[in-house]
């Protein structure tokens, strides 16, 4: 059955692969149908989604973060006779149920890019009076929502291009997203933060569309102070985190602000193990494989924090030779770590989940992108063990966004995939100083800008004025 | 740290071929309460080394594990129960995890295992 889909008007590439990403989980076992709305922008907050039963949606709903509604249209017309004569031709089985006496609802009106006054609301809703309601209105708790929707004049300050006709839809809410978690789970309030934690919102879009669920096993390999789990532990996964700076994982900052701690401050079960080690050498057993049901994180990129891996002296040093630790110091001994090429990590990140992910598992990590006006589409990192399912861009500023990157092992982990990996792991260690040249994001993000010179004006305007990412 | 972290653990010192089991040293323990989730043990009895998890659970002081297990044995609740105390509910607060081929101690401190090589050891 088709129903409308409102989503939030915000991270608009998330909208969908969320979406997607619930059915899957909720048991949809093929891609879902998306139709727009007549002369809709792809970017507009209304999507028609055909769903195999209103359990599903609901469902898909309440476990989403930017789902504003899902309804059951019950009519739309470009004004209110139109719709008048939608609603009234619609099956009487399907609106009865809900409009039988004893029952409790509430009637939202709603206006996107716009807010209507209270007259304005009251004045939308004496216009529904043709609906024969036998019920009571509970604007509490009701037993049945109802939405009037309309897609009013609303210039072209919300990003989206001009509408071109109004449209009106009025149906019955399926369900919601409950976004007071994101208030639970603000950063704001939580103890212990890092300069990269994650913001709840993006944490909690991650485990999503990490189809994250109870009894599953949920790992992070750059755990920091845990804002990814936490997400994860919430929907009730167990957890594993590791880290290569101890004082995050260990210390925090005292007895009563660590990550254990912040697992402790929302009531959630504390991660089943938190360790330090370097994603470059990973310490898992050999043999050990299909471990983790899912792989979330958000790999050090170097614009505000950098990543680092062991060997550091040793590798810094490079021909000058091997850098030894005297016998009697051994014990105590605080290994120094080099710079750590993105290249390389996201490298050691793909064989690290192709190995520990179950078949079917999932990676979702963000990859950072340069913004320039002239670069192609961006290119992605790829695996034979992976199928890239979604990607969803965060622009962050006027020179780089980051893309959410969801990957499903497809393909066992083979020998030879093993082999190919360790050579490249090889290749990165002989060329290491090569590799941190390459590619380095950091001074990307924050070179100086030359554009006023040459004509700076022209580009900046030559910009389309259109800005759907940024919302 | 639990047992199931230890299980999945290796000495990875460039060189060393066989750095598994990690040898448990206690200095302090502690046992933690968790909720027994039935699917989860079941899932992770097919993943952990058994008699890898035995030895360590001796070395904590625990020794109800059976020397063998199998599958069969996971419709047993006493069973259960038993692997569930030991894979999730012991931890090494303070100790250390010795690497059984160099005798290399990765430091296990406040419930953290201390993974990290030297640089002469990459």
């Amino acid at each position: 059955m088709w129903y409308l889909c409102v989503f939030y008007h915000r991270l608009l590439e998330y909208r969908k692969p969320e979406f997607e990403a619930l059915a899957g989980l909720f048991g949809a076992e093929s891609s879902l149908e998306w139709r727009l709305p007549e002369d809709y922008h792809p970017d507009s907050p209304f999507h028609f989604v055909n769903l195999p039963s209103e359990d599903m949606a609901r469902s898909v709903a309440s476990r989403s973060i930017l789902i504003k509604g899902i309804y059951e249209i019950w009519g739309e017309g470009h004004n209110f006779e139109e719709l008048e004569e939608a609603i009234g031709s619609y099956p009487d089985d399907r609106k009865l149920p809900y409009l039988s006496p004893g029952s409790t609802f509430k009637i939202s009106i709603d206006s996107f890019g716009r807010v209507l006054s209270t007259r304005d609301q009251s004045d939308r809703l004496h216009k529904l009076s043709f609906i024969p309601f036998k019920g009571k209105v509970n604007l509490r708790n009701p037993e049945h929502k109802f939405c009037l929707i309309d897609n009013d004049d609303y210039g072209s300050n919300n990003g989206l291009p001009p509408i071109v006709k109004r449209k009106i839809f009025f149906g019955r809410e399926i369900g919601a997203a409950d976004r007071k978690l994101l208030q639970t789970y603000q950063l704001k309030s939580r103890k212990y933060l890092g300069p990269t934690a994650m913001d709840a919102e993006m944490a909690f879009l991650m485990a999503n569309q990490a189809q994250v669920k109870p009894g599953k096993l949920v790992y992070d390999p750059f755990v920091g102070t845990g804002s990814i789990l936490i997400a994860a532990a919430h929907y009730g996964a167990m957890t594993m985190g590791a880290d290569i700076d101890i004082r995050v994982v260990r210390d925090g900052r005292g007895p009563n602000c660590n990550v254990w701690s912040n697992f402790q401050q929302y009531g959630l079960p504390m991660p089943i193990s938190l360790l330090r080690a370097d994603n470059n050498l990973p310490p898992w057993r050999s043999g050990l494989k299909e471990m983790f049901d899912a792989i979330i994180c958000d790999p050090p990129y170097g614009v505000r924090a950098g990543g680092r891996k062991s060997g550091g002296r040793k590798l810094l040093k490079g021909v000058i030779g091997p850098y030894t630790v005297p016998d009697d110091k051994r014990t105590d001994h605080i290994p120094s770590t080099a710079p750590y090429s993105l290249a390389e990590c996201v490298h050691d990140l793909l064989d690290v989940a192709a190995r520990m992910l179950i078949m079917g598992g999932r990676l979702v990590y963000f990859y950072p992108v340069l913004r320039e006006d002239d670069s192609p589409e961006p290119t992605f990192p790829e695996h034979p063990c992976f199928k890239l399912i979604a990607t969803c861009e965060q622009i962050l500023s006027y020179r780089y966004s980051r893309v959410l990157l969801t990957m499903v092992k497809v393909a066992p982990y083979t020998e030879e995939i093993e082999l190919a990996a360790k050579m490249k792991h090889l290749e990165f260690r002989e060329n290491h100083l090569k590799w941190l040249e390459e590619g380095n994001l950091h001074s990307g993000v924050f070179s100086p800008a030359d554009v006023e010179t040459n004509g700076g004006d022209e580009k900046f305007s030559s910009k389309p004025k259109y800005r759907g990412k940024y919302v | 740290m639990r047992l199931l972290t230890h299980n999945m653990l290796s000495s990875n010192i460039k060189g060393v071929t066989n750095g598994f089991p990690l040898r448990i040293e206690v200095e302090k323990m502690v046992e933690k309460e968790v909720e027994l989730n039935m699917d989860f043990l079941k899932n992770m009895f097919a993943k952990v080394e058994w008699r890898a998890l035995v030895e360590a659970s001796r070395s904590m002081g625990y020794s109800e594990l059976p020397d063998e297990a199998d599958s069969s044995m996971l419709d047993s609740d006493e069973f259960l129960r038993k692997f569930h105390h030991a894979l999730l509910e012991l931890h090494l607060e303070e100790g250390a995890l010795v690497c059984p081929e160099t005798g290399r101690k990765f430091p296990v401190n406040k419930g953290i295992p201390n993974m990290l090589l030297h640089e002469d050891e990459v």
